[in-house]
């Protein structure tokens, strides 16, 4: 393809090693100017490392990038913005300390005031609410994804980078942010859309490079190719299916919520208003919701971090527990995987094995008090052998793991308890398709031998995939029981955005 | 040119090790510029203050007599640091630790109390516990800082240590002297070895270590101070109570301190004195930082300040150094030793521009 015109961002040959790892290798790419073009792999197929590259945050160790054809040198992401390329991160670059219009100030020229309407109009433009005074310490994870869209889009960039931007918002605010890149499109900016989304790019991008293990696997039309064909492209094989799981009859009650309701703790939390919910054994229920409209609180108050203000708005396997603390709850068989996984769910200076620790010390690893390192070990062994983590041993430390494998140790930990009832928060956050699938089939496993387990997810495919029933939390309140088989994406979005309750 | 701290996968063992040792090595260098700066022979300065504790077997004693209390208390004190519960009020406790200590041999002056030593061991131990344990009261009640708690409550033990000095516990022949009378003989340690002032209190000392050793390390009380302190909300997920964390951590630091000054009176004073606060409290937190918080780092760690303190000594003498220098020359150790700890940890990463 040879037009007359340079492209907008080329690159050419650009290779970048982190230590022994090639996370990126002789790749070549070329984006034009009112083009959406996707960049398709798997978690660690080196698509944030090559934005990054391009972002100027990282710098290539071999191979150039060109924009306008002509070479440049960027070495800080003021440089790349400076050229007219904006990004919005995968993992947030935003200051917690700080407010949501203090953020955007320290890139967007204009006065705090002016932007904050700036970020309102923008905001109602694109479905993309967000209060500007709102501390970013106190934001879920899908209201930083918002600030971070909204700070790119003031600045008015002529490329525009979006790194897994779909993943925390409901379907009806992924078409309109679809409807805002097409305008943007239609105005002439260039996008580069990383996902891992067959279907969403299909609908959106008119070019696709898919990268694998760092390289280049293929360069196509993706309105062209049906999504297993992407996907073999993407993964090197045939797409991994759940397997249909036979459906069993619910039984008795194991976790339920009575009227529970909850004061905000702080400023910009979410106050939890009469929820009503049971799960039973032999049941997922799942619960669907943006980010920020009282999951976390919710998690807290069934898992025990937060204590309810009285005992009987949480019943455990019968018991009223709501006045009692985490590790209470947990000597009735119950388990829990929260959104966080480094410094909650796992503590990132210790060894995977001090990690099983944790919460697993119950499982024969004490003697008097004293921990049983033999115990431990296995244990821990067992969880990274079952739950495919890959990691050099036991003795690596958490923090040093990808968000993927990480999931699954602490999920293959909170399995391996052996629950009667399980709570699980976004359990496929950043996991890879492969991971992700596996994580589901396992908590349907769990399912089918009798376990109760209750699943809060912002992604609506996967909910619909696992979960028996479904509810919605939208500010603070929770929806009835929806029967999963015969809802849809569309009602499930129409309850997030307060169109029906 | 960019320059970034990059965090290590793994710290290797041996540069654990030698931090130390090369923190010690740069302070010297450090120092040795700044004594000959100062217009000192610094040779004369650096041999006094690392050797010369070694070149005779009293000097040598009594770096083993300094090191029992700073052993002790950094161990204590150790333990709550890992647990980010900051107890920098040991010097109080260490005082209140003495006081009680004290209060046998000044009501029986003639010794006639049954296990007179072990007594007031005792005493000494549950008085620097119970003072540490007003601050984990108020701090899992009110949410009052242990830090300006713990310091406060050191001002106020000295002043306790005054009023008892200076009024109801002056000793009626010490000719007005604010100091209770001479212990009796049952109340003294026993020393170590003949002819030194080394007494039993280094067995506790080292003790001690072994036993937060196990308790770190070991035992999962430990594990959950840790936790606590490296990641709260894992601590508070896992259902490990944060109250407790506290009690325990400030308990065990002020017990320890206590210990260590009930052993300072019954040792190396014979007597309640006002010299009894000398900032041991105080350089055990340095101990316990530059022994990485571990308890064997931290045997090393006192005996190496321990050297300094009496080489100091000796070199404010023999080279005519201000005491200030010495205590300079222990920031350098300190600095140093951070910074070596720092490059264990991360490495430095340089990013160039010009590259293509």
């Amino acid at each position: 393809m040879t037009n007359a015109t340079p492209a907008l961002l080329t690159l050419a040959g650009v290779s970048k090693r982190y230590g022994t790892v090639q996370a990126n290798k002789a790749i070549d790419l070329e984006v034009r100017s009112g083009s959406i073009h996707a960049v398709l792999g798997e978690n660690g197929a080196g698509k944030s490392t090559l934005m990054k590259m391009i972002y100027g945050v990282e710098h290539p160790d071999e191979g150039a990038i060109l924009w306008n054809g002509e070479a440049v040198q960027m070495s800080r992401p003021s440089d790349a913005q400076a050229l007219g390329i904006g990004m919005v991160f995968q993992h947030f670059s935003l200051f917690e300390t700080l407010s949501v219009v203090q953020n955007v100030s320290l890139m967007v020229k204009g006065t705090q005031a002016q932007l904050a309407q700036r970020i309102v109009a923008l905001g109602d433009q694109f479905g993309l609410t967000v209060d500007p005074d709102a501390m970013v310490h106190q934001l879920s994870v899908g209201e930083r994804q918002r600030v971070e869209i909204i700070r790119c889009l003031l600045l008015e960039p002529k490329l525009l980078i979006l790194d897994e931007p779909t993943s925390v918002l409901p379907p009806q605010s992924v078409r309109l942010l679809f409807d805002t890149l097409r305008s943007l499109q239609a105005k002439g900016m260039a996008i580069l859309f990383i996902s891992h989304k067959l279907d969403e790019i299909r609908e959106l991008c008119d070019e696709a490079t898919v990268l694998r293990g760092g390289e280049v696997t293929g360069r196509v039309d993706p309105r062209d190719h049906n999504a297993s064909a992407l996907a073999t492209m993407m993964i090197g094989r045939e797409m991994p299916k759940v397997a249909a799981t036979k459906m069993v009859e619910p039984g008795e009650v194991r976790l339920s919520l009575k009227g529970l309701s909850h004061a905000a703790i702080t400023r910009f939390g979410t106050t939890l208003r009469d929820i009503n919910l049971d799960v039973r054994s032999g049941q997922i229920v799942g619960i669907a919701g943006i980010s920020g409209n009282g999951q976390q609180e919710l998690a807290a108050s069934i898992s025990g971090e937060t204590l309810c203000t009285s005992a009987e708005m949480v019943t455990m396997m019968g018991k009223p527990v709501g006045r009692i603390g985490p590790a209470k709850r947990r000597s009735l068989d119950f388990t829990f995987v929260p959104e966080e996984r480094l410094g909650r769910g796992a503590v990132p200076e210790m060894s995977l094995a001090d990690n099983s620790l944790l919460t697993a010390h119950r499982q024969g690893m004490l003697n008097n008090g004293f921990i049983n390192r033999k115990a431990e070990r296995e244990f821990t062994r067992s969880c990274i052998d079952d739950f495919d983590v890959r990691t050099p041993g036991p003795d690596a430390e958490a923090g040093a793991m990808s968000g993927g494998n990480l999931q699954k140790f602490i999920l293959g930990r909170e399995i391996m308890l052996n629950p009667k009832v399980m709570l699980v928060s976004q359990p496929t956050w950043g996991v890879d398709i492969g991971a992700a699938t596996a994580i589901r089939r396992r908590l349907l496993d769990m399912r089918d031998k009798g376990a109760a387990i209750l699943v809060i997810s912002e992604e609506l495919e996967e909910l619909f995939e696992i979960c028996d029933v479904l509810h919605v939390l939208r500010e603070g309140e929770l929806s009835a029981p929806l029967d999963a088989a015969t809802t849809t994406a569309q009602d499930i979005g129409a309850y997030m955005i307060g169109a029906k309750t | 040119m960019k320059i970034q701290l990059i965090r290590r996968d793994t710290a290797s063992r041996l540069a654990m090790i030698g931090a130390p040792v090369l923190a010690l090595l740069l302070a010297c260098l450090a120092s040795l510029i700044l004594f000959a700066l100062l217009g000192k022979p610094a040779g004369t300065a650096l041999y006094a203050l690392l050797l010369k504790p070694f070149l005779s077997w009293y000097s040598f004693s009594e770096v083993l007599l300094k090191m029992a209390p700073l052993l002790l208390i950094a161990q204590g004190l150790a333990i709550g640091f890992r647990a980010n519960v900051f107890n920098i009020g040991a010097e109080g406790q260490f005082v209140i630790g003495a006081v009680c200590a004290s209060a046998l041999p000044v009501f029986y002056p003639d010794g006639a109390f049954p296990l007179m030593l072990p007594a007031m061991i005792i005493a000494g131990a549950l008085g620097g516990m119970v003072y540490a344990l007003i601050a984990a009261g108020l701090r899992t009640r009110f949410g009052a800082s242990e830090i300006l708690v713990t310091l406060m409550l050191s001002l106020i033990a000295i002043q306790v240590l005054n009023y008892l000095l200076l009024g109801p516990w002056k000793d009626p022949k010490g000719f007005n002297f604010p100091q209770s009378v001479m212990f009796p003989d049952n109340a003294l340690l026993p020393t170590l070895f003949e002819g030194t002032r080394t007494n039993i209190s280094l067995i506790f000392a080292l003790v001690a270590s072994v036993l937060a050793h196990l308790l770190m390390q070991n035992h999962f009380r430990g594990y959950q101070l840790r936790t606590a302190g490296l990641a709260p909300r894992a601590a508070l997920y896992a259902g490990f109570s944060a109250p407790r964390m506290i009690w325990i951590s400030l308990g065990l630091g002020g017990l320890a301190a206590g210990i260590a000054g009930a052993s300072e009176v019954a040792g190396p004073l014979g007597q309640l004195q006002r010299s009894v606060p000398s900032g041991y409290g105080y350089a055990a937190i340095i101990v316990a930082y530059m022994g990485g918080l571990r308890p064997l780092g931290i045997v090393v760690s006192s005996f190496l300040i321990s050297v300094v303190y009496i080489g100091g000594d000796s070199a404010t003498v023999s080279a005519g150094l201000p005491v200030a220098a010495v205590e300079v020359f222990q920031g350098f150790m300190l600095v140093f030793y951070l910074l070596t700890f720092t490059l264990i940890r991360y490495r430095v990463s340089f990013f160039s521009q010009a590259r293509s």
